[in-house]
């Protein structure tokens, strides 16, 4: 009886803590439900009216259902900022992959035993952190017409005359993939490195008595052990490059130039929030929604599902 | 003698000593990639606008402290800027951590009911881009008069669950639930326990978090651009696409990289002075394989 009384007793106290519980949430959830989650249905709630700004006079907003979504997906202009996000996001993507295995296959190896690692980790990693508009405006004054760039250049006897960078296809995208690769092969490099060290060593000297070159063992076991994480480090790394804004945004001046072959998805949502063409950036948003929520997802299977315990 | 060497190096791919040499060289050239651009700007901060319009030099100048004064009595106001920056990345990476530990330790230490559904929720939104609400994300703060205003720069930050995440994942190996049952039985209430048992815990991760949570604020340009019109309550960013978007060859151009230098260098400074904690925190918020 005295038992049955203390259990009870015991079980109502679990509960009164777990109403904490409760309470410890409130935060984090009222405001992720008024900053986060009505902002996302007032999205795609304007995206169902025609809403915006021509000259002076304010045209709708009117219900005109799917029309936006029609209109973006027709008028090329999404399927042309996504083609040059997609673009610039492989320029910068593929240099940093290749060299992000390289580096932490080193990093990690013990027969290599490098000098300095910690100094060469710092010094790869600290673009990431650097403001991404002020170092587009970096290099937009290094690579200008009159620009040290250019100067050092003709001072080497390179060229005759200044490169016009800013006004040729190629070197925009190239500038723009540069700078998200050197902002961005630090990071994946430490994001490897800690997969790597994660192999079990035995494998490795298994390899080696066997007689493996470092090259071997790097295709034949450290890729294939790899592959959840490389397949992380792939989707996380598209879904931050379909969020390129700051870099392409500052080095264009917004204009997305030469004739918008450097206009990135979010520049254009940008214009259009600043322009108040509400129902055509609703449509954009809601289509980029989708589809980072189904990178998302894929993120969430791979590697973060396991975690809910 | 030398067949075995030769022997050697051939049944073991390219000997040690190429490899650590070719690491080193690769490694050299990354390095001079990454700090080259830090360097050019440190030069060209230094020198006066006439300087620079005859080209580059490799050593630095003495007109510093003269673009310091022409940038700070200049039209852009950089000073103020920098206030607002620190004030909105300041007080978002304090109710960032504080917040995210406090519904990290929610779902770690108390088992309600839904609990994994809502842990769930918070890990399958954590990688959707704020970008793709920012939409009705303005037109409501405009509804609720909080357009031009920090708070819309500043609030949000306490759901942020990727720092939760981090936040979780540390105490799942930092925080024993033991604890927790030592000090209720002491008679702590929920809330000391804590105040005072989990988050002097967890510092060492609160630090790492408190940075990178400061340093993404400091450098967003997106939101603040949206929010923010009055040019006296501009962020750094914003005041940097200005610069970008001014007739640009008319300015003194040691004041606009000196801008440049301004907006960067505070980063950089803490960067160094903490590198190995950051370093090292980076990949304790991403996955484990």
């Amino acid at each position: 009886m005295s038992d049955k009384k203390y259990k009870h007793k015991q079980k109502s106290a679990v509960v009164s803590y777990n109403r904490w519980g409760y309470l410890f949430l409130v935060p984090f959830f009222a405001v992720y439900f008024v900053f986060q989650l009505i902002p996302l249905f007032t999205t795609i709630y304007n995206s169902f009216f025609e809403n915006y700004r021509s000259g002076l006079t304010q045209i709708g907003p009117n219900f005109v259902g799917l029309r936006n979504y029609t209109t973006i997906l027709t008028n090329g202009d999404l399927i042309n900022y996504s083609k040059n996000t997609l673009i610039m996001w492989i320029i910068g993507f593929i240099p940093q992959i290749i060299i992000s295995l390289l580096l932490a296959a080193w990093f990690t190896d013990p027969s290599l035993r490098l000098k300095g690692q910690r100094f060469f980790k710092t010094v790869i990693y600290l673009p990431n952190l650097i403001m991404a508009s002020a170092f587009s405006m970096l290099f937009f004054t290094l690579f200008s017409d009159n620009g040290p760039v250019n100067s050092i250049l003709i001072q080497l006897g390179f060229l005759s005359k200044p490169f016009t960078f800013m006004s040729n296809v190629t070197a925009v995208r190239c500038l723009v993939g540069f700078m998200n690769f050197v902002m961005w092969f630090g990071n994946t490099t430490i994001l490897l490195m800690a997969g790597m060290m994660g192999i079990d060593q035995s494998l490795y000297e298994a390899a080696e008595i066997d007689g493996a070159t470092a090259t071997e063992i790097f295709w034949k076991i450290t890729l294939p052990i790899l592959r959840p994480i490389l397949v992380y480090v792939l989707i996380t790394s598209l879904i931050g490059g379909l969020q390129m804004f700051d870099v392409p945004q500052i080095l264009t001046n917004g204009t997305g130039d030469p004739a918008r072959t450097s206009m990135t998805l979010i520049m254009y949502l940008n214009k259009h929030l600043f322009s108040k063409n509400f129902g055509m950036g609703g449509a954009l948003s809601v289509f980029l929604f989708i589809i980072t929520g189904i990178l998302s997802m894929i993120v969430f299977r791979i590697s973060y599902a396991g975690e809910i315990k | 003698m030398s067949e075995t060497t030769m022997n050697n190096t051939t049944r073991k791919g390219m000997n040690i000593h190429a490899r650590r040499t070719i690491a080193y060289i690769v490694l050299g050239i990354l390095s001079f990639l990454c700090l080259i651009w830090f360097y050019i700007l440190f030069i060209n901060a230094t020198r006066s606008n006439a300087g620079l319009k005859t080209g580059f030099t490799v050593v630095p100048g003495s007109f510093l402290v003269q673009n310091f004064t022409n940038m700070i009595k200049g039209t852009v106001p950089v000073l103020n800027g920098m206030l607002n920056s620190l004030i909105v990345a300041a007080s978002s990476a304090a109710l960032c951590v504080y917040f995210s530990c406090m519904t990290a330790f929610s779902i770690h230490a108390y088992k309600y009911k839904g609990r994994t559904a809502l842990f769930t929720f918070i890990l399958m939104v954590m990688m959707i881009p704020t970008q793709v609400t920012a939409l009705g994300f303005i037109s409501f703060m405009n509804k609720l008069k909080l357009m031009d205003t920090f708070v819309p720069l500043i609030l949000p930050a306490i759901a942020a669950p990727v720092v939760f995440f981090y936040m979780k994942q540390y105490m799942d190996s930092n925080l024993p639930l033991s604890l927790l049952e030592a000090a209720r039985i002491d008679g702590c209430s929920e809330p000391q326990i804590f105040n005072r048992i989990v988050l002097p815990l967890m510092k060492p991760a609160i630090a790492v978090e408190a940075i990178f949570s400061f340093v993404s604020s400091w450098n967003n340009y997106f939101t603040p651009a949206l929010i923010l019109s009055t040019d006296k309550k501009k962020t750094l960013p914003i005041l940097i696409a200005q610069l970008r978007s001014a007739d640009w060859l008319k300015f003194d151009m040691g004041v606009v990289y000196v801008t440049i230098a301004f907006s960067i260098f505070p980063v950089i400074v803490v960067y160094l002075i903490l590198s190995k904690s950051i370093v090292g925190g980076v990949t304790a918020g991403g996955v484990k394989e």
